[in-house]
This record gives structure tokens, C-alpha cells and sequence, in this order.
């Protein structure tokens, strides 16, 4: 059997039913191969956005994604993909095609050394030396892509093993070779009890729980305990949707654009439960001044994260969802019936609410239409975002209820991530609608995957919050900058209406604040394909509460 | 910052060197040295690597390189019970006036000399850093015209092994 063949009976085996790919000269075995496979190829117009919808697969679904690229540029144009989903732990298997073993090292066209080029952007990466050692390789990189702290593997795969010919038994069992790799062992209990312990103590405790809860599977157990104990909680960007945003005890997001009534209660908490959490710096600002009297318990399955950016008194290494179910088991029969922390923090909810000032220029707040979509959708949507303002205000101003129902580039903080990423999710999730939120900037830059998503009618909406800037960085320039708007007005910009239309998708564009609710629903009903809705917003909104750069949480400006 | 030593068992594959090299630099970890070298076993490579780093960086080494899917086990030798040495080459400014004074120190030292040439000799020492610092500062006043360092290789002591996985 052929390289190629092999590699596809290969996926097929580790349950792939779905790869985003765009060909060229050295995938061409592959792409003859996937001819008459039973696999779905969705062909995407440019590889970053294969990444992108890879990785939006992956965190709506809960799946590993598939990509797939030629050799030198195709494959060079998924790393900023492979880069995002590296920095937010999303598993992705990577295939890229390589020129052939005998010109590998000698420039050949369209050579690009892919392993050396995503080696600190990936969990680990192969090329495939001989042929005989693919079937291992893609179950390794299965394996080691889904397990423990996820992550993007890349397997280059040179045209000449796609073609050769080699026998293959499709039911022999494939032995992996990983001696330096092992899939997290058991919470050690002991830990388990010192954290049980101190929830019982703690009079102000606090979760404060990330990406890790979500890609463990853990929102259960995590409802659970806070429920038990009455414990509020507070996520990262990467957590929302870890817990229903709608419940008592959800206290939104913390960090640099987090409520104030996090942020208070982080700086006053006595226990933080982190859980999935890896201490990022937009999350801690100023670390001398985080959490300043909390005990913490640190929960992550990498043991590298304890410690890095803030100490753990008590860490415990291992798979979040099973940390928590044995903190649940030895808490017993303790109950909690509130607290006088519960109450202050609701005291706290009424008296900081997010809010915004009505619009100067008579425009659209652009905070308005995510609250409208919440109310409308009542979260029972997948969101994804691009970067900026639009990220922002999309995380604060959408109750999230359930998790992988927000997806955004949270480390790496990718522009351009959102729509192919939504692409990606609504693949996977055929069905529901997915929308993207989505800045008059971020957009243009994948803005060739509408192509994609006529193609395959998928059912996504975009909302562009269209202010003609480029908002975030315009924000700090006047927050931080003296006003100095240097290269941040993007007023020239297409017709995002006729844009649509010129791609066979439907466009509306909304003026008033009025028409907000009626356009949503439209989009929302559209069935036949994309929807791009170009709201015009007020230029000079900025997303408030802000803590400063290098300030304490507490130091919170704006939002008033 | 203190030197610890650090012994990693990696599988012996084309590109581990590359990884943990990479690792050290895009981490901000010193390495003050790294010598690599097959183990009993052919399909496995022992890397002696010293850095420069406090307790709580140590333990980020230690966990970042145990990360790395190649990187088998890492052990802190530092803190067990273990040999160390480093073999040394110092080419040494040495005219027929000196070269007797400083074949004395090379037996002192038990260093040996490898190569005598007209004007200069190479002494060979293998030793603990101690030993080499203290031949270093003996052999600087004759002039020193080059240094060639393996970096330390060290084992763990007694018949526990070091790295047992």
C-alpha cells in the first residue's frame, strides 16, 4: 500500500472523520488518496485559516483537529495556527508534506525545514524517515497530541514515502515507543486532603479556574464543590463557559478586562482554588499585589506550571477533572450554607456592574449588541472571536453557560483566529450557529475564508463591531499614548456589505441601535450560508474596567 | 547563581540536542556547560548539563526538560551523593626554560602532558571543578594559549542508579 493510503487508514483509525487542508506539489499523493476517502476534506483558501479551523474543530468539539499543507510555504503558513493553538493547549495533529528524502537539506522548491521551524510551537514534531514507522508515528502523535496538557504535533511527511509502496496490515497491532512519556498518574492524596482542609478553613475562598477545566472535562466537579462549599467563581478567558455564567456563584472573568468584583474579590480572597490555570500575566498583572492574602491551591496536570509565575502552597499535579472529584470525596459530608463572603460579593455584583456610557455620536455601543445576542441566543451558541476590543467585549458581555461555547486565542492573541476558527466549529457542531465576533481588522485578515464557508454552506455568522480603527490598539494610544493615533485609523476598508454579496454571502449592514435585535435575528435564521453583519459602532468606545500595565488588580480604571 | 548539575537520560534520536539547547535558550536558562554522550544502552544518550540557577529556576528546568517527549528522566546530581569530572586541555606558553617547572606541576596535579612542541606544551587534566580551577590559576602566570573543555560528566554514587526509568 501507498504512503498516502496509509497515512489516511491511519486517521481513520484514531477516529478522524474531518481534515482542513489546502494541496500542493508535495501532498499531492495524499490529496489522490483522499480522493475516494471516506474522509471530508474541507478546502480552506489559505493554510493559516486550515490552523485556525483545526483548532476551532478541536475546542467546540473536544476532538483532536486535523490539518493538513504542503511542503515550504503551505506549511509555513500554518505556524502562526499551530503557534495559537500551541499557547492555548488545543490538540491538533499537523500534517505537512516535505520534498523528497533525497533533496531534504539541499534548498530544494519549496523546502522549508517544518520540524525546526515549529519546534518551540509545538509539543513535539516528527519527520517521517521511513515509511515503515508512519503507523506508530500517527498513533504517538494522537496520543501525545490528546493527553496530559494538550497540544499542536506535527508529522512531515516527505512526497516520496507518500509514494512508496510498502506492505501494511491494517489490523496489527501498532506498539508506541514513548519512554519519556507518560500519561499523568493519580492525585497524590495527601495533597488532596491539605486542600480539602483548607476549604473547610477558609472563610473567603475563591476558584479561579482556566482553560484546564474545560479541556479536562471537569465543569462538572467544579459546579459540584462551589455549590457544596459556596465558593464563587471566577475564570480566565480561557474558562469561560467553565461555569454557567448565569449561577450566583459566577463572578465573571478576572484580569486586565476582568469585573471588578473579580478582581476585589481575588485581592481579598483567603483561599484562590486555581484550577487549570497557568497564572498568565493579563490575568495577574502586577504580581507583588496578586491575591495578596490567599493560601493557593494549585491544580494543573503540567508539574512545570506550579511555581512558574506565582507560588503554590499547595499544588497538585495531575488531570484537573480527578483533582477536584478527590477534593469533592474528602470534603465528606461538610456542607456550607453562604457566607458572609457570598454576600459581600453580591453586594459587590450589584454595586460594579459591567456596564457602558450611552453612544456620543448617536452610533451603536458595540457592548450592546453582544448583550443583545446573549439575551437573544441565551448562550446557546458557540462563539468565537478575533483579538482586540472585540474579544473583550465578547467575553464580558455574553453569558456563557455551558464549556466549549467560547473560543478565542487567548495566549497568543491571534487577529485573524475567529472566523476561520468558527469555520472550524461549525463543522464540527453541524446544526448550531456559530458567530463570530469580529473587529473591523481582525476580519480582513482571514477575510478569503468566506469562500470556505459558501462553499460548504456553513451556517456562520459574522459581526463585525465596525468602528474603523484599530480599536484595542487605538484604546491604549489614547489611554497610554497621549492620544497619538499612530497608524490606527482604518477608515479606508472595503464594503463589507458588497464584500459579502461578491462572495455569495448575505450581507446587512446596521446603523441604528434599533435595528440591532431584527438584524440578529435574521442572521440567526439564515440557514442557506455565511451572514456577514456590519454593525457601525461608535468609533471611540473602550473596553472598561482596564487595570494599567504593570498596576495592582485593584487599580481598576473605568467602567463606572 | 549557584552551578547545579543536572543528568538527563534522553532517547538517542537526531534532534534532542536541538530541543533541550532550544529549550535552555527560549527559556532564559544559563547552561554553563553540556556534554552528551551514549549510555550503556546505544538507543540512549545521557546529557551532563551544568546551569547556573536558583531553587525555584531548577525546578523549572527540571519540569520543562521532563516535558520534552524524548527527555527520559532528569535527575538533580547536585543534591545526591555522585562523581563529577571534566577533562581539560591547556595549551601552555613554554620555552626549553619552563617546561621543567611546568611538568612539575602537571605531576602534582597528576594532569599529564599530551604534546611538547618548541615553545609551548599541552597538559590533559581530568578533574572535579576544584582540581581545574586550581590548575587553571597554577598554570595562568606561564601564559595560557588555549583551553579546550569537555564540560563535566557525573554519575551518581553507589550501586542505586542514577537514572532508574
Amino acid at each position: 500500500m501507498k504512503g498516502a493510503e496509509i497515512l489516511l487508514k491511519c486517521l481513520i483509525k484514531e477516529g478522524v472523520d474531518t481534515i482542513f487542508g489546502y494541496p500542493g506539489g508535495s501532498v499531492l499523493p495524499i490529496y489522490d488518496a483522499l480522493y475516494d476517502s471516506s474522509i471530508q476534506h474541507i478546502l480552506v483558501r489559505h493554510e493559516q485559516g486550515a490552523a485556525h479551523a483545526a483548532d476551532g474543530y478541536a475546542r467546540s468539539t473536544g476532538k483532536v483537529g486535523v490539518c493538513l499543507a504542503t511542503s515550504g510555504p503551505g506549511a509555513t503558513n500554518l505556524v502562526t495556527g499551530i503557534a495559537t493553538a500551541c499557547m492555548d493547549s488545543i490538540p491538533l495533529v499537523v500534517i505537512t508534506g516535505q520534498v523528497a528524502t533525497s533533496v531534504i537539506g539541499k534548498d530544494a522548491f519549496q523546502e522549508a525545514d517544518m520540524t525546526g521551524i515549529t519546534l518551540p510551537i509545538t509539543k513535539h514534531n516528527y519527520l517521517v524517515e521511513k515509511l515503515e514507522d508512519l503507523p506508530r508515528i500517527i498513533k504517538e502523535a494522537f496520543h501525545i497530541a490528546r493527553t496530559n496538557r494538550p497540544g499542536p504535533v506535527l508529522i512531515d511527511f516527505p512526497k516520496d514515502m507518500q509514494e512508496k509502496n510498502i506492505f501494511y496490515d491494517e489490523d496489527a497491532e501498532v506498539e508506541m515507543q514513548l519512554p519519556g512519556y507518560h500519561v499523568a498518574s493519580e492525585v497524590d492524596l495527601v495533597q488532596v486532603q491539605k486542600a480539602a482542609d483548607a476549604i473547610r478553613k477558609a472563610k473567603r475562598p475563591i476558584f479561579y479556574v482556566g482553560g484546564g477545566v474545560i479541556s479536562a472535562e471537569a465543569s462538572e466537579e467544579l459546579l459540584k464543590i462551589a455549590e457544596k462549599m459556596q465558593i464563587p467563581v471566577t475564570t480566565t478567558l480561557m474558562g469561560l463557559g467553565a461555569f454557567p455564567g448565569d449561577h450566583p456563584l459566577a463572578i465573571g472573568m478576572l484580569g486586565m478586562h476582568g469585573s471588578r468584583y473579580a478582581n476585589y474579590a481575588i485581592s481579598e480572597c483567603d483561599l484562590m482554588l486555581a484550577a487549570g490555570v497557568r497564572f498568565d500575566d493579563r490575568v495577574t498583572s502586577k504580581l507583588a499585589t496578586f491575591a495578596p492574602h490567599a493560601q493557593v491551591v494549585h491544580m494543573d496536570i503540567d508539574a512545570a506550571e506550579i511555581g512558574k509565575n506565582v507560588e503554590a502552597h499547595i499544588p497538585i499535579i495531575g488531570n484537573v477533572k480527578q483533582s477536584l472529584q478527590a477534593i469533592w470525596e474528602a470534603l465528606g459530608d461538610q456542607q456550607s450554607s453562604g457566607s458572609e463572603w457570598c454576600e459581600k460579593l453580591q453586594k459587590w455584583k450589584q454595586q460594579y456592574p459591567l456596564t457602558y456610557h450611552a453612544s456620543q455620536e448617536g452610533r451603536i455601543m458595540p457592548q450592546y449588541i453582544i448583550e443583545k445576542l446573549s439575551e437573544i441566543t441565551q448562550g446557546n451558541i458557540i462563539i468565537t472571536t478575533e483579538v482586540g476590543q472585540n474579544q473583550m467585549w465578547a467575553a464580558q458581555h455574553f453569558i456563557y453557560k455551558k464549556p466549549r461555547t467560547f473560543i478565542s486565542s487567548g495566549g497568543l492573541g491571534t487577529m485573524g483566529y475567529g472566523f476561520p476558527a468558527a469555520i472550524g466549529a461549525a463543522v464540527g457542531n453541524p446544526g448550531k450557529k456559530v458567530i463570530d465576533i469580529a473587529g473591523d481588522g481582525s476580519i480582513q485578515m482571514n477575510i478569503q475564508e468566506l469562500a470556505t464557508a459558501v462553499q460548504y454552506k456553513l451556517p456562520v455568522v459574522i459581526c463585525i463591531l465596525n468602528n474603523q480603527f484599530l480599536g484595542m490598539v487605538r484604546q491604549w494610544q489614547s489611554l497610554f499614548y497621549e492620544g497619538r493615533y499612530s497608524y490606527t485609523d482604518i477608515m479606508c476598508q472595503p464594503d463589507f456589505v458588497k464584500l459579502a454579496e461578491a462572495y455569495g454571502a448575505l450581507g446587512i449592514r446596521v446603523t441604528e441601535q434599533e435595528e440591532v435585535e431584527a438584524a440578529l435575528k435574521q442572521a440567526l435564521d439564515y440557514q442557506e450560508g455565511p451572514v456577514i453583519l456590519d454593525f457601525q459602532v461608535e468609533r471611540e468606545a473602550n473596553v472598561f474596567p482596564i487595570v494599567p500595565p504593570g498596576a495592582s488588580l485593584i487599580d481598576m480604571v473605568g467602567g463606572e | 547563581m549557584e552551578k547545579k548539575v543536572l543528568s538527563a537520560i534522553v532517547e538517542n534520536k537526531p534532534g534532542v540536542l536541538t530541543r533541550v539547547a532550544m529549550l535552555f535558550r527560549r527559556r532564559g536558562y544559563n547552561i554553563y556547560s553540556l556534554a552528551v554522550g551514549e549510555t550503556e544502552k546505544a538507543e540512549i544518550s545521557r546529557m551532563t548539563i551544568v546551569v547556573e540557577a536558583d531553587e525555584k529556576m531548577l525546578w523549572q528546568i527540571i519540569h520543562q526538560l521532563s516535558k520534552l517527549i524524548e527527555v527520559i528522566d532528569v535527575i538533580n546530581i547536585s543534591e545526591t551523593p555522585s562523581v563529577e569530572r571534566e577533562l581539560v586541555f591547556f595549551k601552555v606558553q613554554a620555552d626549553s626554560s619552563k617546561r621543567g617547572e611546568i611538568i612539575q606541576i602537571a605531576d602534582i596535579f597528576r594532569a599529564r602532558i599530551v604534546d611538547v612542541a618548541p615553545e609551548s606544551l599541552i597538559v590533559e587534566i581530568t578533574g572535579d571543578s576544584g582540581k581545574i580551577e586550581a590548575i587553571t590559576d597554577t598554570l595562568k602566570p606561564y601564559g595560557i594559549l588555549e583551553i579546550a573543555r569537555t564540560g563535566k560528566v557525573a554519575m551518581v554514587r553507589g550501586s542505586k542508579r542514577g537514572n532508574n526509568k
